[in-house]
C-alpha cells in the first residue's frame, strides 16, 4: 500500500490528484482511460487499495453510475475520462445530474496546454461545452493548481443545491512536479450555498399554515437532499396536512402513512394533481414547479396561496409565484417552522383525497394490477415486485411507461431508494445508474426496471457488471415498443407509430454472453416464482418480463391541460 | 412590458466566465445590446456591464441565474433613471471635411466632440455621450463621407450609494457555510 508522506519533496500533478480524492474521502471512481488522462491512470495504479475505480464501458456510463452511487448514498460521484470523445461523452450524464441537482465530480485529461487551441490530436474545448450544464468548472494546466482546484470542485458539487462539476487537467499539468498539499475548501467568497433562513418568512409561512382550511404539501428532492424527512413528517402529523411527492421526492415521506396522498405530475396520482387546484395554501418544500408536475401553468392552483421552501433563490418565482418564500435548508426551515404552527385537523380536506384515490382504485389501478389481459401488464409486474421486496429495494429506472409504472406502483418504503433520470428524462440511464447504486450500497437489493429501448442504449453495461462482479438485478419489462412515445402516437398523432416499433434482440443470450443469468418470462403463472428468483440471486440476474405490446399509462395529463383536467382512461 | 435595463455584475476573475454569463442570455432567446467588462474599483473584482431590453419578470430572471453562478459576487439590474451612462464613439471621415473648415469644427464643437487625429487622407473624431447624442453626431458627420464608425458599449455608474467594499464584507459574511452530506 502506497502512503503518501506529507514531507515528501514533490509528486506529479497526477499522484497530486489522486491524492487529493483520497483526501476529499473518495473511494469510488467511475472511469475509462485514453491518451490525455493516462498520467492521472499511471498514478492511480499506486493507490488501487484504496481508490477502488469501475472501468465502465461508455463514458455516459461512468456519468450515470457516479449520478446513481451519489443519489443513494449523499457522497459526490466521481468520474474519470480522457480528453476529446471520452469528455463529450459525458456530457448527457452530467446535464442529466445539473438539473437533477446531483453532485458530481468530474476529472477529465486535456491535451498539453502549448497545444491548447490547435485543433490537436482528441483536443475538445470541453470546458466550453459543459459550461452550460456544469454548476462549475475549471481548465488546470499547473501541477500545483490541482488539488486547491478539486478541493473547490468538492466543496462546490455538495454544498447547497448540489451539481455536477468538471475539473479538466492538462497532460503536462499531470505530468509536473509539486508540493502536495491538500487544504479542504469550506468557503468561497462569491459563494453562498446556502441562505440563512430568515424568522420572519418562516412566520409568516407558520400563519399562511395555521389560517388554511385546506392546506397542502408537496415534497420534492431537496427534502432528501436536506434529510429533512423527519421534520416533514412531524409538520404534516401536526397540523394533518396532505403530502404528495415528485418523482424524485419519492421515499421522502412513508408511502403508508395516511396523510401520504401519492405522487404527483403526468401520470401521478388522481387526487394529488385534481386537488392541486382545490386546496388553498400550497407548501412547497425543495421542489421547483417542474412542467411535468405543473401542467399548464396558467392554471396550475391560482386559488392557492404559495409557501416555497427552497435552497436555490432563483427558483422562487421562477415559474410559480410564491406569496412566501422561505430560502435557505429545508430541514433547518421545516425545524424553524414546527413550533410556530398550531395542531390541526383538516377531516373533510383529507376525505377529498380518500375519495380521489378510491376512484383512481375502480378506474385505474384494481385492473392494472390484477388484470384480465392475456398478457402481463407492466403495473402487476411491478406491484408484484413491491410486494416480493416489501418496498425495500433500491429501484433504478430508465426512462419511459416502465418508469412511469414503477414511479406509480412501487413504494418506497425508504429514502434515498428512488433512482431515476427526473428533469432531462434520459434514456440509458437505468443500467449504469443501478450499478453505482450497488456499488454505493453493497448490502442493499438494487434492482434496475427498464424498458426495452433505454435498456440497449447502455447495454454495454453489462461489461462493467461482469468484470468488477456487481451483483445487479435488472427487469427488464419488454414491450417492443418505445412504448411512451407509442403511446403519445396513438393518443395525439393519429396512431402513427412512426418508428417505434422494436424489434429486439435476445436478451437472455445477450446477458449470458456477459456471464450473466438470466430467464424470460411471458406467462402469468410464471412471473412470482421468477421475479423471486432474481430478486434473491446473489448474483447478477436477468429477468426479462414479455408485457403487453401497446399499454398505455393513465391517469394523465396531456400537454397543454391543467392538473385539474387530469384523465383516468 | 419591454424596458432597457442595465445590468451591473460584479466578478471574480476567472477566465470562462463571461461566456458563463452570456450563455444566460443566449439560452433564453435574449439578445445582449451591449457589454463592457473592466476592473472596478477592489482590486481583482470586475465589472461587467450588460444592457438588454426585456420585462421586468425577465430581467428579475437574468439576475437571479447570473448571481447563481459561483463566481458572481452580486447583480443588480437599474432602469435608465437609476444610471448615469455613456458610450463613446470615435469616427472616422474624410479629410475632404478640412474642405468645409468652418462647417466641421462647428459641428465637433457643437456635439461637445474632439478631434482625436488628423492625417491626410482622414479625420478621426472622438465623442462621448449617450446613445441619442452619439447617434446624432454620427448624423452631422455623415455628410462628410463617414470612412469608419465604432462605439463602445455602455458604461454605467448607479445613483443609489453602497460601495463595493461594505456590499463585499457582507458578503464575506453570507458565504460561510457548512457541507451537508446524508447518511443512511
Ligand atoms: C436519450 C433519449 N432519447 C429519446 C428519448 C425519448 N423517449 C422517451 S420515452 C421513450 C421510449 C422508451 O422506450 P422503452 O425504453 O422501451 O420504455 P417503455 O416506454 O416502452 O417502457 C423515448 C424514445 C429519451 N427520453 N431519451
Ligand atoms: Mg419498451
Amino acid at each position: 500500500m502506497k502512503k503518501h508522506n506529507k514531507y515528501q519533496t514533490e509528486v506529479t500533478g497526477a499522484e497530486a490528484a489522486i491524492l487529493s480524492l483520497l483526501d476529499a474521502q473518495v473511494t469510488d471512481v467511475f472511469g475509462y482511460p485514453g491518451g490525455a488522462i493516462m498520467p492521472v491512470y499511471d498514478a492511480l495504479y499506486d493507490y488501487m487499495d484504496q481508490l477502488n475505480h469501475y472501468l465502465v464501458r461508455h463514458e455516459q456510463g461512468a456519468t450515470h453510475a457516479a449520478q446513481g452511487y451519489s443519489r443513494v448514498s449523499g457522497k459526490p460521484g466521481v468520474v474519470f475520462a480522457t480528453s476529446g470523445p471520452g469528455a463529450t461523452n459525458l456530457i448527457t450524464g452530467i446535464a442529466d445530474a445539473q438539473i437533477d441537482s446531483t453532485p458530481l465530480v468530474c476529472i477529465t485529461g486535456q491535451v498539453h496546454s502549448h497545444l491548447l487551441g490547435t485543433d490537436a490530436f482528441q483536443e475538445t474545448d470541453v470546458v466550453g461545452i459543459s459550461m452550460p450544464v456544469t454548476k462549475w468548472n475549471i481548465q488546470v494546466t499547473k501541477a500545483e493548481d490541482i488539488a486547491p482546484a478539486i478541493a473547490k470542485a468538492f466543496y462546490i458539487a455538495t454544498s447547497g443545491r448540489p451539481g455536477p462539476v468538471l475539473v479538466d487537467i492538462t497532460k503536462d499539468a499531470q505530468f509536473g512536479k509539486t508540493k502536495y498539499v491538500y487544504e479542504k475548501c469550506e468557503s468561497i467568497r462569491s459563494y453562498f450555498p446556502c441562505p440563512k433562513v430568515n424568522e420572519e418568512e418562516v412566520s409568516k409561512a407558520a400563519e399562511l399554515i395555521n389560517n388554511a382550511q385546506r392546506p397542502y404539501i408537496l415534497c420534492g428532492h431537496g427534502v432528501l437532499l436536506s434529510g429533512a424527512e423527519k421534520q416533514l413528517l412531524d409538520l404534516a402529523e401536526k397540523a394533518n396536512i396532505p403530502v404528495a411527492s415528485t418523482l424524485l421526492g419519492l421515499g421522502a415521506f412513508p408511502p403508508t402513512h395516511e396523510l401520504y396522498v401519492g405522487y404527483l405530475g403526468m401520470h401521478g396520482n388522481y387526487g394529488p394533481n385534481l386537488l392541486t387546484n382545490e386546496c388553498d395554501v400550497l407548501i412547497a418544500i425543495g421542489m421547483r414547479f417542474d412542467d411535468r408536475v405543473t401542467g399548464n401553468v396558467s392554471k396550475y392552483a391560482k386559488q392557492a396561496k404559495v409557501v416555497h421552501f427552497e435552497i436555490d433563490p432563483s427558483e422562487v418565482n421562477k415559474i410559480i409565484h410564491a406569496d412566501v418564500a422561505v430560502l435557505g435548508d429545508a430541514k433547518e426551515a421545516l425545524e424553524l417552522l414546527l413550533p410556530k404552527v398550531k395542531s390541526q385537523k383538516h377531516t373533510a380536506w383529507l376525505q377529498k383525497f380518500t375519495d380521489c384515490t378510491k376512484v383512481e382504485f375502480e378506474k385505474v389501478v384494481k385492473n392494472a394490477v390484477n388484470p384480465a389481459t392475456e398478457k402481463l401488464r407492466m403495473a402487476e409486474v411491478i406491484h408484484q415486485f413491491h410486494q416480493l421486496s416489501d418496498g425495500n429495494a433500491i429501484v433504478v429506472t430508465d426512462v419511459g411507461q416502465h418508469q412511469m409504472i414503477t414511479s406509480r406502483y412501487y413504494k418506497f418504503n425508504q429514502p434515498n431508494h428512488n433512482v431515476t433520470s427526473g428533469g432531462l428524462g434520459t434514456m440509458g440511464f437505468g443500467l449504469p445508474a443501478a450499478v453505482g447504486a450497488k456499488v454505493a450500497q453493497p448490502n442493499k437489493e438494487v434492482v434496475a426496471v427498464l424498458g426495452d429501448g433505454g435498456f440497449q442504449m447502455t447495454i454495454q453495461e453489462l461489461g462493467t457488471i461482469m468484470q468488477s462482479n456487481i451483483p445487479v438485478k435488472i427487469l427488464v419489462l419488454n414491450n417492443n415498443f418505445l412504448g411512451m412515445v407509442r403511446q403519445w402516437q396513438q393518443l395525439f398523432f393519429d396512431r402513427r407509430y412512426s418508428f417505434t416499433e422494436m424489434k429486439n434482440p435476445n436478451f437472455v443470450a445477450i446477458a449470458n454472453g456477459y456471464n450473466i443469468k438470466g430467464k424470460k418470462v411471458t406467462e402469468r403463472k410464471n412471473l412470482k416464482e421468477a421475479l423471486k428468483e432474481m430478486y434473491e440471486s446473489k448474483e447478477a440476474y436477468l429477468l426479462e418480463v414479455v408485457v403487453e405490446n401497446e399499454e398505455n399509462v393513465f391517469p394523465m395529463i396531456t400537454t397543454g391541460a391543467s392538473v385539474s383536467e387530469i384523465i383516468l382512461e | 412590458m419591454e424596458n432597457t435595463y442595465t445590468l451591473s455584475v460584479f466578478t471574480e476573475d476567472k477566465i470562462g466566465l463571461l461566456n458563463r454569463i452570456t450563455i444566460i442570455f443566449t439560452r433564453r432567446h435574449i439578445n445582449i445590446e451591449s457589454i463592457t467588462a473592466s476592473e472596478s474599483e477592489v482590486k481583482g473584482i470586475y465589472r461587467y456591464t450588460i444592457v438588454v431590453t426585456v420585462s421586468q419578470e425577465q430581467v428579475e430572471k437574468l439576475v437571479g441565474q447570473i448571481e447563481k453562478q459561483v463566481e458572481v459576487l452580486k447583480a443588480f439590474y437599474h432602469i435608465n433613471n437609476d444610471i448615469l451612462s455613456r458610450e463613446m464613439a470615435l469616427y472616422k471621415v474624410s479629410a475632404d471635411a478640412l474642405k468645409e473648415n468652418e462647417l466641421f469644427t462647428r459641428i465637433v464643437n457643437e456635439n461637445h466632440a474632439k478631434i482625436l487625429s488628423i492625417s491626410p487622407e482622414y479625420i478621426v473624431v472622438e465623442k462621448t455621450g449617450d446613445e441619442r447624442e452619439i447617434k446624432h453626431l454620427f448624423n452631422d458627420l455623415e455628410k462628410f463621407g463617414m470612412l469608419e464608425f465604432v462605439r463602445s458599449g455602455r458604461v454605467a455608474i448607479t445613483k443609489p450609494m453602497k460601495t463595493l467594499n461594505t456590499f463585499l464584507k457582507e458578503v464575506e459574511n453570507n458565504s460561510k457555510t457548512t457541507v451537508k452530506h446524508f447518511n443512511n
